[in-house]
């Protein structure tokens, strides 16, 4: 009996440890009601994906930034390694359904924020917070349009990246006589003309799809234009739509200009095929241009240059990091001091020349960017900006995994009718 | 009869034994089972959204997944995956350790070869077969002196393949890269496996056969082999279980290759619970292959229980 005995102690013991953690929450509720007589105890937690060579430098600029204006919070950077966030979102997702959110997470604007959180209503909507900052004429209004759900704003956006780019080694271009295709037709033409002479015309790294779910919604804006697209995503035009149709063939016609061994590279082990020439071209966010910039140590329009995708001329793919602050957090103002360092101007050229992404903002030095970002910038500003559908603004992330399924069996069976009956069936998801 | 008298007779070590069992027989209740039926309860619901939705939805979600082409071609992949691996585990096992076995020098150190790379985590495995078996890096620069460049992992063919469901059944070529790999690694588990059994075969038994006029061959067929059957049931079983619920291996070589040639249920329940934020598909994934996992194990311990009586 002497043994239940101790096993009861165990028992006990399991509460009090318990009852001090809840005792320690508690706490920090009272740090945080008292941080304004400067005790430096209270703490903004930040999640992200941002591991990699360039973000990470940015993100920690950003906390430096963070740090120097307010000495009293202290800075948890929460970041979770894995390509495109797929880890961090498993961890995101456990977090705010145990009701235990990090004080402000990295998330894309668009429906991936919309249709996830905000639906889930764990969001504060933070209109208020941008009349304060004086920010709904600082960013374009289709981006806070991209960030808000029925008129209320619900996360702040960080940085922007374009998704129809496409790279091309220059030297191959000259090599072969090749002009810039803007068209469709034009691009067929330099595809045939390149693999005569031998070279891959388009590297495609589709290991994980979304690579080649990319160059199908680039070809559906170019296709559609942006109002179609954009009706499209709003489930107003059908994905048997002849439109659609078309946009499909001419998606399953590149298929049969790119590297044999395309299931195997992801999109980095395809950026080396261009960076070698031994393909042209690849369309890709224009991240490659830091990967080929600083990783590969090549020359912006000596080595390698860009232009918009065929037929997307005057848009602007939009894929944009965004921060936002969760219901249920236990120090809301300190996180919105954040917040407001990540939309000011400082914050913003902060993180973005690091990253290689662009501000977000309109009114920020150009100065402070290399020559594409001085370019994206300016295209920013008056080009139609559109939701990316592979980067999970343009649609519910449940249809994006869809689609991505859809577009890898297309890859392979070029069945036009397969791949649009998959996207109809799941477009009440969108 | 029996029951009721020991019933009667816990003494005060059963007290004791009990006690100390009982936390991590809760934990295990609560932890392990109390969360395969939450697993199957969510598998049963409408939460294919972020927002929970607990309401019923019947066997939908399973329906659903059996028409599906992806989870179609995952039971295409895992079924012929587990007939490759547990196949050479086994007889490149067996042929290992009754190689190693025939008492040659330098046993330890060649029992250490095969079996070191068990210590690797199928991650490494992965990330390292991925290259040797890449079509334009790895093994093909070698093969291509002798002008075969098999396209390995990337091979999108259906050997024998006819129009099953959805898909095209047989045997998809790319699966055999993975095998490879796979075997590569937990090879030198079944020969350690064999190597004990055929160290637990007395010699006596052997001479005695030989004695009678068996041939070596025969020594094996009809001594040997038998006497190691309890190994291969065990070998069978944990390569199963193994093959069944793999992931890593999977996940790090190759993704889910076109067409979905190398995907398993295991990359696709992860894919589409945490990406796709599709709960109760997933849910449903994860049961269906406890129920395949159950396929072996079940009758194993099922026969221990009886052996042990």
């Amino acid at each position: 009996m002497k043994k239940l005995y101790g096993l009861v102690a165990l028992l006990a013991l399991i509460l009090v440890i318990a009852a001090c953690s809840s005792d320690s929450s508690v706490e920090s509720d009272g740090n945080s009601n008292s941080n304004d007589d400067g005790e430096a105890s209270s703490k903004v937690e930040i999640f992200s994906w941002w591991t990699g060579a360039g973000e990470e430098d940015g993100l920690l600029a950003l906390i430096d930034l963070f740090e120097d204006q307010h000495p009293d919070i202290e800075v948890e950077n929460a970041a979770v390694a894995g390509g495109a966030g797929t880890n961090a979102k498993a961890v995101l997702a456990t977090r705010m359904q145990g009701n235990d959110p990090p004080s402000t997470f990295q998330v894309h604007g668009g429906e991936e924020l919309n249709k996830s959180w905000v639906a889930a209503d764990k969001m504060e909507p933070l209109n208020d917070f941008f009349e304060e900052n004086e920010w709904m004429d600082k960013f374009p209004e289709e981006l806070i349009d991209l960030v808000s759900s029925d008129g209320n704003i619900y996360s702040v956006p960080v940085n922007i990246h374009r998704g129809n780019p496409v790279f091309y080694n220059m030297e191959v271009f000259e090599e072969h006589g090749i002009e810039v295709p803007t068209t469709f037709d034009e691009f067929f033409e330099a595809a045939e003309k390149l693999e005569a002479a031998g070279v891959v015309p388009l590297a495609l790294g589709d290991k994980e799809s979304w690579t080649a779910t990319q160059v199908f919604e680039n070809v559906l804006l170019g296709v559609l234009g942006p109002d179609g697209y954009n009706d499209l995503f709003a489930g107003e035009i059908s994905f048997t739509d002849e439109r659609v149709v078309e946009a499909a063939e001419i998606f399953g016609k590149m298929l049969d200009y790119v590297n044999e061994d395309h299931a195997s590279r992801n999109w980095q082990d395809s950026a080396q095929l261009v960076a070698n020439g031994e393909a042209a071209m690849i369309n890709m966010g224009d991240w490659a241009k830091g990967y080929f910039a600083n990783d590969l140590g090549l020359e912006t329009n000596v080595d390698f240059g860009y232009f918009a995708f065929p037929e997307t001329e005057g848009m602007f793919q939009v894929i944009t990091d965004t921060f936002g602050l969760p219901k249920g957090v236990d120090n809301p103002d300190d996180v919105k001091e954040f917040l407001t360092v990540l939309g000011s101007v400082e914050g913003q050229d902060a993180f973005n020349p690091l990253k290689g992404s662009i501000p977000a903002r309109v009114d920020a030095d150009p100065e402070k960017y290399d020559d594409y970002g001085k370019d994206a910038m300016e295209d920013f500003k008056t080009a139609r900006l559109v939701p990316s559908l592979a980067h999970g603004s343009a649609a519910s992330e449940g249809f994006l995994t869809k689609a991505n399924q859809a577009v890898n069996i297309f890859v392979t069976q070029r069945d036009v009718d397969t791949l649009l009956e998959a996207l109809e069936n799941a477009a009440p998801e969108m | 009869m029996a029951q009721t008298k020991t019933r009667k007779k816990i003494s005060k070590d059963n007290l004791t034994a009990i006690a100390f069992l009982l936390p991590s027989f809760l934990l295990i209740l609560v932890f392990v089972y109390g969360f395969i039926g939450w697993t199957g309860y969510v598998s049963l619901s409408n939460y294919n959204t972020i927002v929970p939705d607990f309401s019923f939805a019947g066997l939908k979600n399973y329906i659903y997944l059996f028409n599906d082409f992806r989870f179609q071609a995952d039971l295409r992949n895992t079924l012929f995956f587990t007939i490759f691996f547990i196949g050479l585990v086994i007889i490149l096992g067996l042929g290992l350790s009754i190689l190693i076995d025939q008492k040659l020098k330098g046993e330890s150190f060649f029992r250490n070869v095969f079996l070191f790379p068990m210590a690797l985590s199928f991650v490494v495995t992965g990330v390292v077969w991925q290259w040797l078996l890449n079509p334009s890096t790895g093994f093909n620069q070698f093969l291509s002196i002798f002008g075969i460049q098999p396209k390995w992992y990337t091979d999108t063919n259906i050997l024998a393949g006819f129009e099953w469901g959805s898909i095209e059944f047989g045997l998809p070529v790319a699966i055999l890269a993975v095998v490879i790999a796979a075997v590569w690694q937990m090879t030198g588990f079944s020969l350690a496996m064999y190597l004990a059994g055929l160290r637990g075969i007395p010699d006596e038994l052997k001479e005695a056969a030989r004695i009678d006029g068996a041939s070596e061959f025969q020594v094996y067929r009809k001594v040997v082999l038998p006497m190691l059957l309890p190994i291969t049931v065990s070998v069978i079983i944990i390569m199963a279980h193994i093959s069944l619920k793999i992931f890593d291996l999977v996940y790090a070589m190759t993704g889910s290759g076109a067409n979905f040639v190398t995907d398993v249920p295991g990359v696709y329940m992860f894919e589409t619970t945490f990406r796709g934020n599709y709960y109760a598909n997933g849910a449903a994934i994860a049961i269906i292959m406890l129920l395949l996992v159950a396929i072996f194990i079940v009758p194993y311990l099922w026969s221990n229980r009886k052996g042990g009586q």
